[in-house]
């Protein structure tokens, strides 16, 4: 067995946490930058969550609509995130995805094409313009399968000049991070384990880049896989960053919801983009009855004219069901609680009625594929039956827009696990394009970092240590099946902390945190150290548990309800609250504080983009004041 | 720089399962029947080649197996276009001279590769089945890297194809209302069908092409060969038992075995 | 409506293991993974299965279901008979490492031996134009979610180890074809098709097809007119005189 002195050990520039669709673009980057740069990765390599993607990348590439441009992606997007984004970041997004799409297809991704042989663009919910660059129904494994090939093309461009594929880039695929090491305030490292092995592995970097993804499996119905474990979340949180909007989950309004072991699977939202309508057990289309006042001139308010939409976008305002997610997620929750719901507890989604069968197994073959497959329902024949799903978190680390640096030295984040650049919802489609954005930007944020330090942090044989013995600590008793603390957090999360919150019921969830805070201490893992999934979980408890309480915390602070954070006792959205940030820290390694930290103000040039009438939804009369003020002098 | 690497752990087995196959189905019909299938043919193939009564003179019908007729000992009304090229030399059955082309094309043909592979070769007989045999190397080398001639089969796979056409309409001109015309023409249907649905005709009409949108016509093409591609293997044995239905047929009528009116 | 079902799975460790027997509840709608799970949950916390989506979208979770490839994921318990003993082992065809998770490497070092997409150096980036009808073939390929069980299943390598350095499998041989097809692909990938990567060996038996959880049609679409390709480069007179005379561009 080894200890502190023998466990295997690397060097690299940059050590990549993540192998998603920001991890790799991230490492893409630090290697063009000429950087040696290691990808860890719990899975395989190509097999990130980033496949689940299904809609498209947003970009205002003006390709569909030329009326389209980075001003008005900007505009859907704060819009979506209630103004409660990070407006540098949304700026940088709206304005650099276009070139990041083209960059894919330079790459060889092959997406959709429009007549004139550019890339085609679709509609989606919040999105003014058709936006989403999609390939069918499966862009994020597009995404995913183009930058795993990029990496390769780079490792055969190293192996060309140097001999040896592996001499700058190279992948550590299933392989868990579980703490990011420190010299002084600097990072300096990560430690890990071998999932296939379960030997341990130290890597010596000055610069971290955490590109983990989201928190979703602390749910029980959620989309998101076993690696959703909020790793970076907390890995970021350990080592002394902050996390931001942890209060902020979406729920996407459509998922699967039978059977019982397919439940929160995703039903991609393509399928209202392309005509798919939502209704109750009456027959009812209900989402007329759920436009909230901020899009009520935006949104169609009679089932002709939605249907119009479909064929004249000019002249029609577009339905309905493509209101941003938060607004579909609520109303369907509503209706099954009113008692309108399908037979097995969700609403109606049905696209059979409404496209000719071959149209829908053409424009939605993975959907046809998925429902086939696992639920043995034909939609080209009957609808599906849908409900909402935990989905993204838009929370996460709090970056520096322009090079996703975070609090700490060295530290880096992009992607889900980073927070800020969705507001308080995420719109669909500005995902995709968030990774390839924001992991190019913390990739070259990175470099720079590397180039401006005096000398390389140190690998402290004491922070190993004490990693090692946390990591095999779980091996060394015969406690608890982790499997049970789990789903007890899950039902937890669920039930206390989920679509709709109340003050008392996630007092509850911190209560029963704290709880099973004591019994993660304990669990045990039987077995060996080689692929040991008891143990994994055991290490993973860790991680979702301190999410769990940032989540919770926050849920509980926030006192107004705001995209993914719908409050029963505060229903409405304060302009108050706009202007607060929740910042989650941990002091100790185990509990979490939150603090408030006021919101930058928007730069005037982005505020004139849009109405007055507009803002007077979002901001304070105060800040309207000023506005005036700005616009007078 | 300091790189250590994991001991190479002792892993670099396979899962020790000591049976040929788990499968529990039954895997072995579909090559049984195969074999089966193709094995009939053959037979069929060897009388009818020997079998000497392959015109009907009063109908114009003559049987597939023997068509177009080229030697001399052909009777007069059932040579190809009038000819006999070979002269008074050759006295083997005239069928084996031109038994080579559809032969030839279906022996290298990618459905039937698979059929006779996977039936009488046992490589695999099903998929997840071991196979039997110690070394591979498949098409790599002779004899089996010959079916990449495909394509020359394909050419004369079309012109037999054509005769057969003819023939069929021929005996529909002098005898239209006789059964036996029409089963020559529906063979001859499922003869094209399968032809032109071959897969080196889709690389032919626009496959090798990266370009479809410049070549919009050959594009075309390659759509409705597509269509018939995607339905290679039903046709393969669907105009396999057109042909031995039609030539028995002919051959009976010759032999004056079937005898009803309008045969 | 829940039953118990009998389960045979392959446990063990570098090669060396057994059949294990367990009883184990079903209830409506699940999936053999489903099913692996409850036995970590409630019988066998350490046995090791590879998975990620559930969702037949990342191809993680291939395994041999009474004898057959398939994705744990997508293979329904409906399926069998109540009475009927599952028999549940790792791929074959690649180096066990525990129980039902497979060291899969052979597929990474192959996709690292097939050039990349090669693009003209002057087309820079968003000034790709392409059809719809002349990216569709390769967005087929494209599908593929790397589960490898089409790698897994094909004899060439399943029943030869041996054949493993010469020979890609479906899984790259596709890859190339979904290259040599792209509309702006300008890399000569024919000869090395058939003398690096082994196309010669497929004798389009077509398991790699039947496998496909994606139902790619591979070996219809991909190897065969990859075949058919090669004919033109290397076996057949009549092209080779032709591009030779009328100097024939990439078309």
């Amino acid at each position: 067995m080894e200890n502190t002195l023998n466990i295997e050990r690397h060097e690299y520039d940059v050590v990549v946490i993540g192998a998603g669709g920001a991890g790799l673009r991230a490492a893409i980057e630090a290697r063009q930058q000429g950087k040696r740069t290691a990808i860890v990765c719990k899975s395989l390599f190509g097999k990130a969550h980033t496949v689940m993607a299904e809609g498209g990348a947003a970009a205002a590439m003006g390709n569909v609509n030329s009326e389209d441009n980075w001003m008005v992606h900007f505009r859907d997007t704060m819009r979506g995130g209630k103004f409660l984004n990070n407006w540098r970041m949304a700026e940088l997004h709206a304005k650099e995805a276009p070139d990041r799409v083209w960059e894919l297809e330079a790459w060889g991704a092959l997406f959709d094409r429009t007549k004139d042989g550019k890339i085609s663009q679709r509609n989606f919910g919040g999105h003014e313009y058709p936006r989403l660059a999609h390939v069918g129904d499966r862009t994020g494994l597009e995404l995913i399968r183009t930058l795993q090939q990029r990496v390769v093309a780079l490792q055969q461009e190293d192996h060309e000049t140097h001999g040896d594929y592996e001499a700058y880039i190279k992948v550590f695929a299933e392989c868990t991070v579980t703490r990011l090491l420190k010299d002084g305030e600097r990072i300096s490292g990560a430690f890990g384990y071998w999932r296939e092995t379960g030997n341990l592995i130290v890597f010596d970097a000055p610069a971290v880049v955490l590109a983990t993804g989201g928190i979703g499996k602390s749910y029980v119905v959620t989309s998101n896989s076993w690696e959703y474990t909020g790793d970076g979340h907390a890995l970021a949180l350990l080592a002394g960053a902050n996390l931001i909007n942890m209060e902020f989950i979406q729920f996407h309004p459509t998922g699967m919801v039978w059977p019982p072991s397919v439940r929160g699977i995703l039903v991609t939202e393509s399928v209202r983009g392309d005509g798919g309508v939502l209704r109750n057990s009456d027959g009812e289309r209900f989402m007329f009855k759920y436009i909230p006042e901020v899009f009520r001139d935006k949104y169609a308010t009679t089932e002709d004219e939605a249907d119009r939409w479909y064929t004249d976008q000019a002249n029609n305002r577009r339905p309905p069901e493509l209101l941003p997610r938060d607004e579909v997620a609520r109303a369907i929750n509503s209706e099954v609680k009113a008692g309108r719901g399908s037979p097995q507890g969700g609403v109606f989604l049905d696209v059979s009625s409404r496209l000719p069968a071959e149209e829908i197994k053409r424009r939605l073959p993975s959907m046809h594929h998925q429902f086939k497959e696992l639920a043995d329902v034909d939609i080209t024949a009957e609808p599906m039956q849908v409900g909402p799903t935990c989905h993204y978190i838009m929370g996460g680390v709090e970056v520096d827009a322009d090079t996703a640096a975070a609090a700490v030295p060295g530290l880096f984040a992009a992607g889900e696990v980073s927070g800020g650049m969705h507001g308080s919802n995420r719109l669909g489609g500005n995902s995709l394009s968030d990774l390839l954005v924001f992991g190019r930007r913390a990739g070259a944020g990175a470099a720079a970092y590397i180039d401006g330090l005096a000398a390389r942090p140190k690998v402290s044989p004491q922070l190993v240590e004490e990693a090692r013995a946390e990591a095999l600590a779980p091996l060394e008793r015969s406690g608890e099946n982790p499997y049970e603390v789990h789903q007890e957090l899950q039902r937890t999360m669920n039930e206390l902390v989920g679509i709709i919150r109340k003050a008392e019921e996630v007092g509850e969830a911190l209560e029963v945190i704290e709880k099973l805070k004591e019994r993660v201490r304990l669990v045990g893992a039987a077995g060996s150290r080689i692929y040991n999934p008891g143990w994994h979980l055991a290490l993973d408890l860790r991680n979702m548990i301190l999410v769990s309480e940032c989540v919770a915390r926050a849920a509980l602070l926030r006192e107004e309800s705001r995209g993914g954070h719908t409050r029963d006792d505060f229903p409405s959205m304060e302009p108050e609250w706009r202007r607060k940030l929740l910042i989650c820290l941990t002091p100790d390694g185990s509990s979490i504080t939150v603090k408030e930290q006021e919101q930058p103000s928007m730069r005037p040039d982005l505020l004139a983009l849009f109405d007055t009438e507009e803002l007077k939804k979002y901001l304070t009369d105060e800040e309207l004041a000023e506005l005036d003020g700005i616009a007078k002098s | 720089m300091t790189q250590t690497t994991p001991d190479a752990s002792a892993r670099r087995q396979r899962a020790q399962v000591k049976v040929r196959t788990l499968r529990a189905d039954r895997w072995w019909l579909a090559p049984l029947l195969t074999f089966l299938g193709l094995s009939s043919f053959l037979v069929y193939g060897v009388w009818a080649i020997l079998d000497g009564s392959y015109y009907v003179p009063s109908a114009e019908y003559i049987a597939p197996f023997a068509s177009p007729c080229l030697a001399t000992s052909c009777p007069e009304g059932a040579r190809f276009l009038g000819l006999a090229p070979f002269g008074d030399w050759y006295t083997l059955p005239p069928g084996l001279l031109i038994l080579g082309l559809p032969g030839g094309f279906r022996l290298t043909c990618y459905y039937y590769r698979k059929s006779y592979y996977r039936s009488f070769w046992l490589s695999p007989a099903a998929c997840a089945v071991q196979e039997p045999h110690g070394k591979y190397t498949g098409e790599t080398r002779f004899p089996l890297i010959i079916q990449n001639v495909h394509r020359y089969f394909f050419y004369l796979a079309l012109v037999i194809g054509a005769i057969l056409a003819y023939d069929a309409v021929l005996a529909l001109v002098h005898t239209p209302l006789g059964l036996g015309s029409w089963i020559l023409l529906l063979n001859a249907v499922l003869i094209f069908g399968y032809t032109l649905g071959c897969h080196s005709c889709r690389h032919i009409t626009a496959g090798r092409l990266n370009h479809f949108s410049r070549h919009p016509l050959r594009y075309r093409a390659w759509t409705f060969v597509s269509k018939l591609n995607a339905k290679h293997q039903p046709l393969a044995w669907a105009s396999m038992y057109s042909v031995m239905g039609a030539d028995l047929y002919v051959r009976l009528v010759a032999k004056g075995i079937i005898a009803f009116p309008y045969a | 409506m829940s039953y118990k079902a009998k389960f045979k799975v392959w446990r063990g460790e570098g090669g060396e293991g057994r059949l294990e027997d367990f009883t184990v509840e079903v209830n409506e709608g699940e999936v053999v993974l489903d099913i692996i799970h409850r036995l970590q949950a409630t019988q066998a916390p350490d046995l090791a299965v590879r998975w990620n989506c559930k969702a037949g979208k990342c191809g993680s979770c291939s395994m041999e279901i009474n004898g057959k490839p398939r994705l744990g994921c997508m293979t329904r318990m409906s399926t069998f008979e109540e009475d009927e003993t599952i028999t549940v082992t790792p791929m074959r065809t690649f180096p066990v490492i525990k129980d039902l998770v497979t060291d899969v490497s052979f597929n990474y070092e192959k996709a690292r031996q097939i050039p990349s997409f090669t693009p003209p150096a002057d087309v820079r980036p968003g000034e790709y134009r392409m059809q719809q009808v002349d990216v569709e073939r390769s967005q087929e390929f494209r599908k593929c979610i790397e589960c490898f069980m089409c790698n897994n299943v094909c004899h060439v390598i399943r029943d030869h180890e041996e054949n493993k350095p010469a020979f890609a499998g479906p899984r790259f041989l596709m890859r190339i074809a979904e290259l040599d097809m792209h509309p702006y692909d300008v890399a000569d990938r024919q000869e090395a098709a058939q003398e690096e990567h082994g196309l010669g060996y497929c004798n389009i038996t077509k398991c790699c097809t039947e496998v496909c959880p994606e139902h790619i049609k591979i070996t219809d679409n991909a190897l065969i007119p990859m075949k058919e390709r090669v004919v033109d480069r290397k076996y057949d007179p009549l092209v080779w005189l032709g591009n030779k005379i009328f100097r024939r561009p990439k078309s």
